[in-house]
């Protein structure tokens, strides 16, 4: 089975760094992890405004202490203010603190140029997954027949996979043209859905915008759930356990397609927009869909329903463990909306934590605030270390023959091509794994460096790719690129 | 568009619970408090749910110093905190990826707390072996319910899986339930009893699910919510033979374990009874136990974290506990570091030991006292009788209601429980949780209040019940005063 192989990359990843914890000699020292989208992990920095205010809320004593700026001081006793009983371990009202959701909404409202946003629509979730798979469960119907068919791109999110399966529903793939820099094609789009007819009846459509994986960390055995249990639920075996692509950012006209081609086929749109805060391609701009959407007015601004969802966990602030997310609702019908409501209260609230990470994030100092200057240091350093990591990536790679690489417009990773010669595939066969997890086991074993293979995601028949992490340190990016630039030359001449 | 027709059905079978419209309906009164409306009192006391913090409770400070030094460890070098806190904080953050709360971690939690939890199991269980394999933390112990029962749900086209819940139950188990397709089977709780198992009962709601569904599971809450009941070994053993003999999982919800007050009373896990009895028993009787940072002590609602210990499963049906919890990512990290404090108290000659011991004794004993007297209060209350409540944060007194509320309601179309509680919220400002949202439905009437509040909140809501409650049935008595709508 396929899945079995990335057990193998990361059991081995586990057994290597507890070889080198009790003082094995190997050509490196330590293990670079570069196999999530988790900033935090790889070296960077969580942001000091986000965190003394998050300790203030949770001790409430530093908020008279004069340790902390005064800004800091003043947010978190007006989140507690908000918080019942003035405390983050309280039960708040199932959508989120009414505070927060409208703080949420006038986020959304600035950064769509006014394209007003409304607080009834949106909840906040422990993470943005979690929002989604509440969505799915209402569309999805796990009694039909046929099965309830949800439109996804190759390569795409596991954990979406995973969400849409376990209800029952079927995966219909589109894939993303790489030659365009991972574009995403209205053609492909009819291609997939004409493929749907009489297999499944298709009723949503799910797009990734900025194009990125979404890193959730899931331990070996998780990454091979027996779809035995799941499958008799499938209609055929999808193998994509993988995160997203890299960096792609949708243009406008893009959008605009996407939104007639799902006004026409009557498809519920899903939009995860987690990514739109780490866009650095010199001319990329992120759009959201909502904005595209009641810009081009009346009837599609009316009838078209959309999901959008953001999250704390990306974005320089990178808190993916404090799970807190969002979705925001556009057109749905009231009834439905109250059975979405329902849904979310079962599970009480979001963590309170995650909300006020949320609230941070979309409300950040601003100029002349106390905390402004190291926050816009802090922010101003991240943004430069990821463009300096996206372009060293894209040049080193780029000049190692066998690699091609897209530019990488926005996100956290690199997906590089990988044209590997013949020898190699043949030894991989031979060893029983794919040609990509071939690769990436031997760059593990020989440089200490942890990637993910492209099969893993889903990749167009015969093609390979390698999934690295470009939200590191600089120091860790460099000392990956010089470790994999040793190891390719010395593999492609193995297997020359 | 999607409209009401296309929603998938099963969500739309979820029942809707009267606690969301009284939840509404204070809501209301609040902010039409706060935009000046006069109304017989200041504000809306709300014991309908468990928050101690909500009601003012205060949480541990150890817990709050240790996790505020985890966000923000520039705090590792401040003196004024205590130094065990500060080498807490520093010991967990090398556990935590990139030495920070804000990585994911692994779906089914970190390794290093479920270890913690698996120590803090064999100690409470006096050397029962636990393993961290074993043990599955997730966002709130309701969604490590989930995925129990989920594993149990049956596919399209066969017999629904059903699970026995007791009568009464946690609100939320119903709507759990709906939402995995899977039918309930209600067994009734013996009020007259202290709101005891009976294993007749049990026998006799297992009968009524012939035919209907495939029972799987039963779940068990001990101590009971909303009841307070503690089972004593006895009882849990009998339950354990019952769940052997007809091949149910035993799902445990343990959430107010830390939490037993009545004299004589003590707390068992279900785990311990079951390692003490015969190895046919102990060795095949599927088990799985819930806790959570929801408990009476800590109290820790808002950090949404909770563990699971599964006890003899098929480790190839495990695996898929561990998939399910894969689509929430994980547990927040920061409720994770909580839960390690929680299995972890400090010890006599730790810096923290002082202030934590009072702290936790100060809960206790409030809770304790709170019962006591409430329990006291209301049953002196015409029309209200109340059980001796051993354990947990819950009081569950009986209505006895006259006729003429009941009609009213029947009119209404609302239980009267609800009915009175509505009424309750209008005219003193006062929100508890009426009986039918716990599963009653044999026509008796109950109230459930939060009794884990400040002693003084205690009293005013006391107060106010007692007022609106006599009211009520003093207008009843002499129908000819007129009855307030």
């Amino acid at each position: 089975m396929k899945q079995l192989e990335y057990v193998v990359l990361a059991r081995r990843a586990s057994q290597i760094m507890e070889e080198l914890r009790k003082g094995a000699r190997k050509p490196y020292s330590e293990v670079i992890d570069v196999s999530w989208g988790d900033p935090h992990r790889a070296g960077v920095k969580p942001l000091s405004f986000v965190r003394q205010v998050l300790a203030a809320c949770l001790y409430p004593e530093l908020v008279n202490s004069n340790k902390l700026p005064v800004d800091v001081r003043q947010r978190a006793q007006r989140l507690l203010g908000q918080c019942a009983g003035g405390s983050i371990g309280s039960y708040t009202a199932t959508a989120g603190i009414a505070e927060i959701v409208h703080r949420v909404s006038e986020f959304i409202t600035r950064r769509d140029g006014g394209a007003p946003s409304h607080p009834e629509n949106i909840f906040i979730s422990a993470g943005s997954q979690w929002a989604l798979q509440n969505i799915l469960k209402v569309l999805v119907n796990s009694k039909s027949s046929p099965k309830t068919g949800v439109l996804t791109p190759v390569p795409c999110h596991c954990t979406t996979t995973l969400s849409i399966m376990g209800l029952g529903a079927v995966v219909i793939p589109y894939y993303l043209s790489e030659e365009q820099g991972w574009e995403l094609q209205v053609e492909e789009l009819d291609r997939a859905l004409e493929s749907a007819k009489g297999v499944c009846n298709p009723v949503a459509l799910y797009v990734i915008n900025p194009g990125n994986p979404s890193g959730g960390k899931i331990s070996p055995e998780q990454r091979t759930p027996k779809y035995i249990f799941v499958s008799k639920n499938m209609y055929h075996m999808v193998v994509f356990h993988a995160m997203l692509p890299v960096g792609h950012i949708q243009r406008r006209k893009s959008i605009q397609e996407v939104i007639r081609f799902v006004s026409e086929k009557k498809l519920f749109l899903l939009a995860d927009e987690v990514y739109q805060g780490c866009v650095y391609g010199e001319k990329s701009e992120f759009i959201s869909y909502k904005r595209v959407l009641a810009e081009m007015g009346p009837p599609l601004s009316d009838t078209v329903e959309l999901a959008s969802f953001h999250s704390a966990s990306k974005g320089f602030m990178g808190e993916c463990g404090m799970r807190g997310g969002y979705v925001e609702l556009i057109n749905l019908d009231p009834d439905v909306m109250k059975y979405i409501y329902k849904l979310f209260s079962k599970d009480s609230c979001a963590p309170v934590l995650g909300q006020i990470a949320l609230d941070l994030m979309i409300n950040p100092p601003q100029p002349g605030d106390p905390s402004y200057p190291l926050y816009n240091v802090e922010t101003q350093n991240i943004r430069t270390m990821l463009v300096h990591n996206v372009k060293r990536a894209f040049e080193v790679v780029n000049s190692l023959p066998g690699f091609c690489c897209q530019p990488v417009e926005g996100g956290a990773f690199a997906f590089p091509r990988l044209h590997l010669p013949p020898k190699a595939i043949q030894k991989a066969k031979e060893v029983g794994l794919q040609p990509d997890t071939f690769y990436c086991i031997r760059l593990l074993e020989e440089a200490g460096v942890l990637i993910s293979p492209g099969c893993e995601y889903g990749q167009k028949e015969g093609t390979h790719h390698i999934r690295f992490c470009i939200m590191t340190s600089e120091v860790m990016m460099e000392e990956l690129l010089r470790r994999l630039t040793c190891f390719h030359t010395q593999f492609m001449k193995d297997f020359s | 568009m999607t409209s009401l027709q296309h929603v998938n059905l099963r969500v739309r079978g979820i029942r809707d619970s009267p606690h969301s419209r009284l939840q509404s309906l204070a809501a209301d009164i609040t902010q039409q408090i706060a935009l000046g409306a006069q109304k017989p009192f200041k504000e809306v006391i709300d014991v309908s749910s468990g928050d101690p913090h909500n009601a003012g409770m205060k949480p541990v400070s150890l817990v709050r110093q240790v996790l505020a030094v985890c966000l923000y460890p520039q705090l590792l070098k401040d003196n004024n905190l205590p130094l065990d806190v500060r080498q807490r904080a520093q010991r967990l953050l090398e556990v935590c990826d990139g030495g920070s709360v804000g990585s994911y971690t692994d779906s089914s939690g970190m390794p290093h707390v479920k270890q913690s939890i698996a120590e803090f199991i064999m100690r409470r269980d006096g050397g029962v072996p636990s393993h961290a394999k074993d043990v599955f933390i997730s966002a709130g112990s309701q969604r490590a319910l989930t995925v129990g029962v989920k594993l149990l749900a049956s596919g399209e086209g066969e017999t629904p899986t059903g699970v026995l819940t007791p009568t009464p139950c946690p609100h939320t188990l119903p709507m759990l339930l709906d939402e995995a397709g899977v039918t309930p089977v209600p067994y009734q709780l013996m009020e007259d009893r202290g709101w005891a198992l009976d294993l007749d009962e049990l026998h006799r709601a297992l009968k009524t699910s012939r035919g209907r569904c495939k029972p799987r599971a039963i779940y068990i809450s001990n101590p009971g919510n909303p009841t307070g009941h503690v089972q004593d070994r006895k009882s849990i053993q009998e339950v354990i033979q019952f769940a052997a003999a007809e091949r149910l999982l035993l799902l445990v919800d343990e959430v107010y374990q830390d939490s037993v007050y009545g004299r004589g009373r003590e707390f068992k896990s279900y785990k311990k009874v079951l390692f003490e009895m015969d190895k046919e028993f102990s060795e095949t009787v599927e088990m799985i136990s819930f806790h959570s940072l929801s408990s009476a002590c800590v109290g820790e609602c808002g950090l949404r974290a909770g563990y699971m210990e599964v006890v003899n499963m098929d480790p190839e049906v495990m695996h898929f506990v561990d998939t399910m919890l894969c689509s929430d990512i994980s547990a927040p990290v920061t409720g994770q570091l909580a839960l390690d404090i929680m299995v972890n108290p400090p010890k006599p000659g730790d810096p923290s030991y002082g202030t934590y011991t009072q702290e936790i004794l100060l809960t206790r004993a409030s809770l304790s006292q709170n019962a006591q007297r409430a329990q006291e209060f209301l049953s002196d209350l015409p029309g209200m009788s109340c059980q001796p409540v051993m354990a947990g944060i819950y009081l569950y007194p009986r209505l006895h209601l006259p006729s003429e509320i009941i009609e009213q309601a029947k009119i209404l179309e609302v239980e009267a429980d609800v009915l009175y509680c509505q009424r309750l919220l209008e005219e003193e400002g006062v929100f508890v949780g009426a009986g039918c949202q716990y599963g009653e439905t044999t026509g008796k009437h109950h109230l459930r209040l939060c009794i884990l509040v400040p002693p003084n909140t205690l009293e005013e809501v006391l107060a106010r019940l007692g007022s609106f409650h006599l009211r009520l049935m003093d207008a009843l008595s002499h129908p000819d005063k007129a009855v307030r709508d």
